[in-house]
């Protein structure tokens, strides 16, 4: 019964959550919290909070972490494959029907008409970020560290990993500032 | 070999991608169209189109399609194994150490930091895609296209599975 309800509650948040993992957060949170009531509100935010700070999709590390809390291993892969499986599978089923029937004239027109629209979504994508960098770095330093980006990336094709292991090394070894540390503590007290 | 190869394409984004799973798109193409050559820019976007249309988590809708075209159903276990279990990994026995550091400013910065970085694959990707469509069905058609989605995407606030059917729809007419 219980990995029943681990299935089906993960089950639920994957399929219904459009727009990739971060976005299916919310649904989680409601089968999680408000309908199994496997975790508080506090809990719930500080698990979210752990997977922020750690990289990869973050609907896998909830889905793995709250089913290895609720049913131990095997808790952890009922979520795990309740989260992943159904939608993998659609993909794979839908576009190898798409390859085997891409020499067809119109099959082909909708491989074409696809391309702007994704590269709306990355673009749209894009912006949040950089909205969002500008939000912690403001707009000069944002601007210079795309700038650099650009440069390592383009001019002297560095593979991103160096880059991005040189970001989280200046991260964590950066002497604090006071103003971090201030609104640390606010929002320790808050 | 062909396993080992699905585990680092996947590894590597599964660990450098910090922002979820939409964050790793770019480091996915980086390692799967740049490096192995398994698709090319217009495949690798019919796979986001499609896995952007339905629901679910994006980063194993990649590994799980991309490992399975490559190395069977063995293939897409170890890709979707090298997506998930690090940081899944790294979340559970880390978890009372992390726990402990969450609020350290230098943890919080981490994932502020990576973020430009990660901006910038996302634009390069963007012009990849947009250049790719450019040579393809010319610049009236992509940049028809584009302004039509962006507007029913950020504007009218459509949801993006009618807009890709609508594409399609397009697509199938027009630009057969």
């Amino acid at each position: 019964m219980k990995y029943l309800n681990i299935f089906i509650a993960f089950f639920r948040s994957g399929i219904l959550g459009y727009g990739g993992g971060p976005s299916s957060i919310p649904l989680v949170y409601d089968e999680v919290v408000k309908r199994y009531k496997w975790m508080d509100d506090e809990d719930f935010s500080d698990v979210l909070a752990l997977g922020n700070t750690l990289p990869g999709p973050i609907a896998t590390k909830m889905a793995g972490y709250i089913g290895y809390r609720v049913g131990g291993i095997v808790g952890m892969l009922v979520a795990l494959i309740a989260t992943i499986l159904p939608t993998a599978v659609l993909l794979i089923l839908f576009l190898t029907v798409l390859q085997a029937y891409k020499d067809i004239a119109w099959v082909n027109g909708i491989s074409k008409a696809v391309v702007p629209v994704v590269g709306v979504m990355m673009g749209v994508l894009t912006w949040d970020f950089i909205k969002k960098s500008k939000g912690y770095f403001g707009w000069l330093m944002t601007t210079v560290l795309v700038i650099v980006s650009l440069i390592v990336l383009q001019v002297l094709s560095i593979h991103p990993g160096i880059l991005i292991a040189g970001l989280l090394a200046a991260a964590l070894l950066k002497k604090s500032k006071q103003a971090d540390e201030n609104l640390n503590k606010k929002v320790k007290t808050s | 070999m062909i396993y080992w190869q699905i585990f680092l394409a996947f590894f590597i984004p599964g660990i450098l991608g910090y922002g979820g799973g939409p964050a790793s798109i770019p480091l996915v193409e980086n390692e799967v169209v740049d490096r192995y050559q398994w698709m090319n820019h217009q495949e690798f976007s019919e796979m986001i189109a499609l896995a952007n249309a339905l629901p679910g988590p994006i980063a194993t809708k990649m590994a799980g399609y991309v490992g399975y075209m490559e190395g069977g159903i063995f293939g897409s276990a170890v890709g979707l194994f090298a997506t998930v279990a690090p940081s899944l990994i790294l979340m559970i026995a880390l978890l009372s150490l992390i726990l402990k550091h969450k609020d350290s400013p230098k943890v919080k910065r981490m994932s502020n930091y990576v973020r430009p970085a990660i901006a910038v694959l996302m634009g390069i990707l963007t012009y990849d895609f947009f250049f790719d469509s450019f040579h393809d069905i010319g610049g009236w058609q992509t940049f028809g296209i584009a302004l039509i989605s962006l507007l029913l995407l950020e504007k009218w606030k459509v949801h993006p599975v009618y807009v890709i059917s609508g594409a399609i729809v397009y697509g199938a007419f027009f630009l057969s």
